[in-house]
């Protein structure tokens, strides 16, 4: 065994000298937070957090700090990440608590209340916790069936525009959605029916979508990558379904990812079936550095980031004087009556909607 | 023995331990109730009926498609042999959303089966099963190829001289020294399928679950924190199960065998039988690993402006893309630094538990010890990894947002893969050798330098492919603590195709045809490392 242990000794270091090889690689100090002292503010978020280098410069040029951003999974892991290690986060601000799981992270206690400078900018109709300011809304989106143009022009049909279209026997057997337990799309379109046709009406509404040959896939990637006809991905692996439950800036982002650029969008908006997400962000119970985070708060509904953000995670701003870029205007839609229902309403009977959703539609 | 336990101690059960307590325990009293009521519910009983059934069955599948593989691997010589056992371990590294795309492409609707027979496989079962055999293909192929290819095949020819069959000499001689092995990558094989989560997920479409699923629904999106721990125990139970099985099969089994060098035993197939086999397991890899691999550089190829490099072009820049503070090409050398790390990590760790297993013989205690080593396999990562965030954060060890977490985290499921592979050719060497050397004065160390490790450099060098690649195609655990300008590729060709779009679309293609050569690349680098002085023993 001794030999074991001199051996270990030899390999350890060179473990070691492996590791810091590794780590030298890395081009900023790869210390845990809070060991680096007070110029570094950490925003923690979903996958899906986006900003581009030089907005984020532009906030150290500003204030001082250097922002550190930790990503940890799609936006519900993400929470309830922090609600694990509530009182020792793992950074200063979170970023990605959109409307569907806001009370369980206000119940949850993991917010200090901040009221971020600039937030009469900001319309009142999204500031959903307006009384304690524990969160600060940053960004919307909405959730929405997309059409393949191409298809319903080719077939001579006109394509469907409300909840109420998608159940015509026109429409049989091409729409395409994600898998309410798993995805947020999915999710966000099944809240969109509640709405719509209330607590009784959205299981009849589903029997008949079932019965219409909707299509369940897990995740959004899949759905709108492989399934629906009307994307790019979707054209190459000859997708067969030209309705998809994905966002209302889905088709900007197929012209402004595409080269050549087309001169309109392949795809098109219902926008009947839209359900409203906000996001938002709020500054850590048991923050290190609670003067950085709050700055970045304030930071993160400014002009300079609000105008930066649309093309980063194709969503809408929040503030009333950021300006959305031309390409959401010119190839997206304009939503103006998107379904919505109460953050704790949704806590509230999540579970057994979901539930009840999955015997419906799966089985 | 003292070191892995101490690393397992502290990175996995101390973790797991927390995250499983937390759930049982709710104010302060514990829930065993609980325990009753997730396991009676019908549900979750067809759950764990359907991963047991798939893992068993996808494992059986695999041996027989790969076994065959093994024994032409080990024993034939033919052109391009090592860049074809390279190739069958890429789809190791790939992840399973873009592997889910390849086979949507061949099983699914218009696929070719369609095209050609009008069959569609996509959303049955039978989807899954052969995605799990072209994932670990692999396994079977280089654990038990890389044994097989050091017997002494004197030995059966010895049985044929004295009069046996060609059938009973095989099934006297190799097929009980391969046992150990084939139990290994069975055992391997069955823990990857049993905790198997994007392959079903895609796939199989929302109606299949298996039980890694639920626990990471449970844990991640519901934190239904006292479900996610009886789920986790039931695994623990199933798992464990599984392991006592395999340690009572093998515990007799692994005997000293006469050992020799690779080179000399492989040779030109002869006769048209061998040649028949050879034509048949190459077309085998052609049509399980090369097709769906070729589909994916296809599409990576497939430009609007007709086939060319436009995607991979575009991979050189950042442009206002703000998922990536860097240029997505840079994810390469991410990967290579984490992979370097790990493999480290993992061939320390486990090449120390497998000396110490071997050196003391099968006591009862070294026999668990071998078994909880198995155990990160069989653990859905989410219970370790959200086991991380409540036990990892307290300074000296607030390792929640160090970069050091993803290594280590790789380096658990690494580890595994060291101890199966080196182990039966461990157990293989003969203790006399070592004695002799011991009488003549060498110190153990230099015993184990000069007798072991000639005799398992092979097997070190295959277990440090598998470390290598386990930690090249990790995904779960890198994207706790990815950071935006440190994405490793599995990452980057996620984040890509989280987005709408034809170029983002290529991209990930592109960088998923990156991955796969960056994999092939390093796997045929490591065959190379093997230094010419292995004599004759």
């Amino acid at each position: 065994m001794r030999s074991t242990k001199r051996l270990a000794a030899g390999a350890l270091a060179a473990v070691l000298g492996v590791a810091t090889l590794a780590a030298c690689g890395g081009s900023d100090g790869k210390k845990a937070s809070g060991a680096t002292g007070d110029k570094t503010v950490t925003l923690v978020s979903h996958d899906s957090f986006a900003a581009s280098d030089a907005v984020l410069k532009a906030f150290t040029a500003q204030t001082g700090y250097t922002v550190k951003v930790l990503k940890s999974g799609d936006a519900g892991a993400a929470l309830n990440q922090e609600i694990l290690t509530k009182g020792s986060p793992r950074g200063d601000v979170f970023f990605g608590v959109d409307n569907t799981l806001l009370s369980r992270a206000l119940d949850n206690g993991i917010f200090t209340p901040y009221t971020a400078k600039g937030l009469d900018r900001v319309s009142a109709d999204v500031q959903l916790d307006r009384a304690k300011h524990r969160v600060t809304p940053i960004d919307t989106g909405d959730i929405c069936v997309n059409y393949d143009k191409k298809y319903f022009a080719d077939k001579k049909l006109s394509p469907p525009q409300s909840f109420d279209d998608l159940i015509k026997p026109e429409y049989k057997d091409l729409l395409v959605t994600e898998n309410v337990a798993t995805s947020s799309p999915g999710l966000g379109f099944m809240l969109g029916s509640v709405a719509k046709y209330g607590d009784e009406g959205w299981q009849d509404y589903w029997t008949k979508l079932k019965a219409n040959g909707v299509k369940v896939v897990d995740g959004w990637e899949q759905a709108y990558n492989t399934d629906f006809s009307g994307s790019a991905g979707g054209k190459k692996a000859k997708g067969d379904r030209p309705l998809v439950v994905s966002y209302a800036s889905s088709p900007p982002a197929e012209v402004i990812y595409a080269d050549p650029k087309p001169t309109e969008a392949p795809t098109g908006v219902a926008t009947g079936t839209c359900f409203r997400q906000t996001e938002f962000a709020g500054l850590l119970n048991g923050a290190k550095n609670e003067a950085g985070g709050k700055a970045l708060l304030d930071f993160l509904i400014s002009k300079k980031f609000q105008e930066d953000m649309p093309l980063q995670m194709f969503v809408d701003p929040v503030a009333k004087d950021a300006a959305v870029p031309a390409e959401f205007t010119k190839f997206g839609a304009k939503i103006t009556n998107s379904a919505s229902v109460a953050p704790d309403k949704i806590a509230k009977n999540r579970d057994q909607w979901v539930k009840t959703w999955s015997s419906l539609v799966l089985k | 023995m003292a070191l892995p336990a101490a690393f397992f101690a502290l990175f996995f059960a101390w973790p797991v331990a927390a995250i499983v307590g937390r759930g049982l325990k709710a104010d302060g009293v514990w829930q065993f109730a609980r325990l009753g009521e997730v396991v009676s519910d019908p549900d979750i009983a067809h759950v764990l009926w359907f991963t047991t059934w798939q893992a068993l069955a996808s494992t059986a599948l695999t041996l027989l498609i790969a076994l065959p593989g093994a024994y032409v691997f080990a024993r034939f010589d033919f052109p391009g042999k090592q860049l074809l056992r390279a190739i069958v371990t890429v789809p190791f590294v790939l992840p399973t959303v873009v592997v889910g795309t390849a086979f949507l492409a061949l099983l699914g609707r218009g696929g070719l089966l369609d095209q050609l027979w009008g069959v569609r496989l996509d959303t049955t079962v039978w989807a899954i099963l052969l995605a799990h055999v072209f994932f670990n293909y692999a396994v079977v192929v280089r654990t038990v190829g890389g044994l097989w290819s050091q017997l002494d095949p004197r030995q059966e020819e010895a049985a044929r001289v004295l009069g046996a069959s060609r059938l009973a000499a095989w099934r006297t001689i190799t097929l009980p020294a391969l046992g150990p092995a084939v139990a290994a990558a069975a055992l391997m094989v069955f823990l990857f399928t049993f905790t198997s989560f994007g392959v079903v997920q895609i796939l199989g479409g929302p109606t299949f679950s298996t039980l890694e699923v639920e626990i990471y629904r449970q844990t991640a999106e519901l934190l239904d924190l006292p479900t996610a721990a009886v789920l986790t125990i039931v695994q623990f139970a199933a798992v464990g199960l599984v392991l006592a099985v395999h340690a009572w099969t093998v515990r007799r089994r692994e005997t000293a065998l006469k050992l020799v060098d690779p080179a000399h035993t492989a040779r030109r197939p002869r006769g048209a039988g061998q040649w028949t086999l050879l034509a048949s397991v190459l077309a085998v890899v052609a049509l399980l690993i090369l097709l769906p691999v070729g589909v994916l550089i296809e599409r990576s190829l497939d430009t609007p402006d007709g086939y060319g490099l436009g995607y991979y072009r575009a991979l050189q820049d950042a442009g206002d893309n703000g998922s990536f503070l860097v240029p997505p090409i840079e994810a390469i050398g991410n990967s290579l630094q984490y992979a370097l790390a790990a493999t480290a990590i993992a061939l320390l760790i486990g090449a120390l538990a497998a000396a110490a297993l071997t050196r003391r013989g099968g006591g009862r205690l070294v026999r668990a010890f071998d078994a909880l080593l198995m155990l990160p396999l069989g653990v859905s990562a989410v219970t370790v990894g959200f086991g991380f965030l409540i036990t990892l954060d307290h300074p000296p060890l607030d390792l929640r947002t160090s970069w050091i977490l993803v290594p280590l985290a790789q380096a658990l499921v690494g580890v595994p893969f060291v101890v199966r592979i080196m182990l039966p050719v461990l157990r293989a060497v003969d203790g006399r050798l070592r004695e002799a050397a011991a009488v003549l004065g060498a110190s153990p160390l230099r015993a184990w330098r000069e007798v072991d490790l000639p005799l398992v450099r092979r097997a070190l060098l295959i277990a440090a492919g598998f470390a290598f690649a386990v930690s090249l195609g990790e995904f779960g655990a890198t994207v706790f603590i990815a950071r935006p300008d440190h994405p490793t590729l599995p990452v980057a060709v996620a984040r890509l195709l989280g987005r709408a779009g034809d170029l983002n679309y290529g991209q990930a293609m592109a960088l998923s045809t990156i991955l796969m050569v960056v994999c092939a690349v390093s796997l045929l680098v490591l065959e190379r490392l093997r230094t010419d002085h292995s004599g004759e023993f």
